[in-house]
């Protein structure tokens, strides 16, 4: 059986969040089951329903070089500040003195 | 002939009895559908069956002094008004999805009709009802289109359906029935022989041995308990 994944939106205007998913022989049937399982609380307002097989799966990321200037994080700037703020402080202190 | 309800209490009990008793066996299901997405849905759609029941029993109570509990447990099996359709204990796929299908399709029918009920109570108590069965009859309706879209589904739909068919016929007056059958028999293709209908008048054992086991706790309990 197809397997759906399901996405739901808890109020008008958020993004959608992947909720889970379910198997059915067709979308039709998706529909009833995920009202059921998702719905009939009152905790979506609206869902989306995706044949896992229609999705583009991207799940590999190489980086053989190391390249992690790509990065945001790729600069570690805690080390260097604490670093020049003890060069700053010595420099104050000699100004000082 | 079928019985004609002859007040608004005959009414709504002979409704309220069928949803609580299809709602009980429909929950005979649960933990053992085929796969678990049905197990989830037919069981919730068992729940909703329960919640019109104490809904209608709420309001048949008012008029009775009476409360919904004790009209849907402290009556004796022969006083219940529901139709034998819903009484049958048929642990088996096709015949379940048959008798939703034929029992959702009437409910169908006498619900349009108490929408347009002079008594605001009911006619409203309809409506909000009508929005919940709209899934109800979605799902009963897939899964007839589904079996009849194979050989074998087809056999097992006919088979059940000629099975419950003088049940069938027996869930509805004469007034109504008509508009029943021809939508029923426009989705199904195919029509039964004519049967005589079992009615309301007419329980099953299955009923008792329901019964028994649905108020078993509450007949247990000491009189006096508060739920």
């Amino acid at each position: 059986m197809p397997i759906f994944e399901v996405f739901r939106q808890e109020r008008k205007g958020q993004a959608f969040q992947h909720a889970g998913s379910l198997s059915a022989a067709d979308s039709a049937f998706a529909e009833v089951y995920a009202r059921e399982q998702y719905g009939r609380r009152g905790e979506s307002v609206s869902l989306w329903l995706v044949p896992r097989v229609e999705i583009h799966e991207v799940d590999q990321f190489l980086d053989e070089l190391e390249r992690n200037y790509h990065r945001v994080d790729g600069y570690p700037l805690k080390a260097k500040l604490k670093e020049a703020r003890e060069r700053a402080a010595i420099l104050a202190s000699g100004k000082n003195g | 002939m079928v019985r004609k309800a002859n007040s608004r209490t005959d009414l709504l009990l002979e409704i309220a009895d069928d949803e609580l008793i299809l709602g009980w066996r429909n929950s005979e299901w649960t933990g053992i559908a085929p796969f678990l997405e049905e197990d989830v849905a037919f069981s919730s759609i068992a729940q909703n069956e329960i919640g019109h029941a104490r809904a209608l029993y709420e309001l048949v109570a008012q008029e009775l002094g009476t409360t919904a509990d004790q009209l849907a447990f402290d009556r004796r099996p022969d006083d219940y008004r529901c139709a034998p359709l819903v009484e049958l204990r048929r642990l088996e796929w096709a015949r379940t999805i048959a008798r939703h299908y034929l029992y959702e399709t009437a409910d169908a029918v006498r619900i349009e009709a108490l929408k347009t009920s002079s008594d605001p109570g009911v006619a409203g108590l309809a409506a909000k009802i009508d929005r919940e069965e709209i899934y109800h009859r979605m799902h009963a309706e897939l899964w007839i289109d589904r079996l009849q879209a194979s050989d074998d589904g087809r056999r097992r739909l006919e088979e059940a359906v000629h099975e419950l068919w003088p049940y069938a016929l027996g869930v509805l007056d004469d007034d109504l029935r008509l508009e029943w059958s021809r939508r029923v028999t426009a989705r199904l293709g195919f029509t039964p022989d004519e049967a005589r209908p079992v009615t309301r008048a007419e329980h099953t054992n299955e009923l008792q041995e329901l019964w028994d086991e649905m108020t078993m706790v509450r007949r247990g309990a000491p009189a006096g308990t508060s739920w």
